[in-house]
């Protein structure tokens, strides 16, 4: 079974977005920890997120320590862009 | 502690070099209301807040504000990448270049260097939470 490829922009754009839902509402549930809607928008996008970022590490290199994947056999983590420079995230 | 995940909360594509904006924006990075001050104004206040979730709180946004941070660096570095010595002179960016080049050195835009006196932390749970409004009142 052949995956394609995802866009490598589109994805880290999804993943921002993502991201951004996981930590704002991360900092709602800090004042907010029984708030049941806030709890499944959390557990939602967490999902979202891992996922995410398991897909990109597959195809692009990890963009964190548990997404580094054991094996391959270099060390991507130093040979991809970083953030700030011209085609990094 | 703390791990880094390798991309910018909002990304920074900057094309064109601009020193003389870089020069105003710096203050954001190591001036007194900048983000570094704010991360650390949160991350030493939380020690002696009385309450789980305001020390959630101030331990969560203390560590977002390293990741803006991040983001008002990519901008600098950005607008001052590929300078050349023309546009060096004429933005007045040399007396900056003179010590630093091109590097991230955290200062204000008047050119004081960042200091921890640009915030206070007090153990009192009103006091500080007022410094935190009065320093970022639209995030706590």
């Amino acid at each position: 079974m052949s995956e394609q490829k995802p866009c490598r922009s589109e994805l880290l754009e999804w993943i921002n977005i993502v991201s951004f839902a996981v930590d704002d509402v991360k900092l709602f549930l800090d004042t907010h920890p029984c708030s049941a809607e806030a709890l499944e928008y959390f557990e939602e996008f967490k999902k979202q997120r891992i996922q995410a970022l398991k897909e990109y590490a597959k195809y692009y290199g990890p963009l964190t320590v548990d997404t580094a994947s054991p094996c391959s056999d270099h060390w991507t983590w130093i040979h991809e862009p970083w953030p700030w420079q011209k085609g990094g995230c | 502690m703390w791990n880094y995940e390798k991309r910018l909360q909002y990304p920074v594509n900057i094309t064109q070099t601009n020193p003389k904006i870089a020069q105003v924006i710096i203050s954001q990075f190591g001036g007194p209301d900048g983000e570094l001050a704010a991360s650390m104004r949160y991350l030493s206040q939380r020690y002696t807040m009385p309450y789980n979730e305001v020390t959630g709180i101030l331990t969560d946004i203390g560590t977002e504000e390293l990741a803006h941070m991040e983001i008002i660096c990519a901008i600098i570095h950005q607008l001052t990448r590929d300078l050349t010595p023309e546009q060096l002179e004429k933005s007045g960016f040399d007396k900056y270049y003179v010590d630093h080049t091109l590097a991230l050195w955290p200062q204000s835009a008047g050119g004081a260097p960042w200091t921890a006196t640009y915030f206070q932390s007090k153990g009192d749970p009103i006091t500080d939470l007022h410094e935190d409004m009065a320093a970022d009142g639209t995030i706590l």
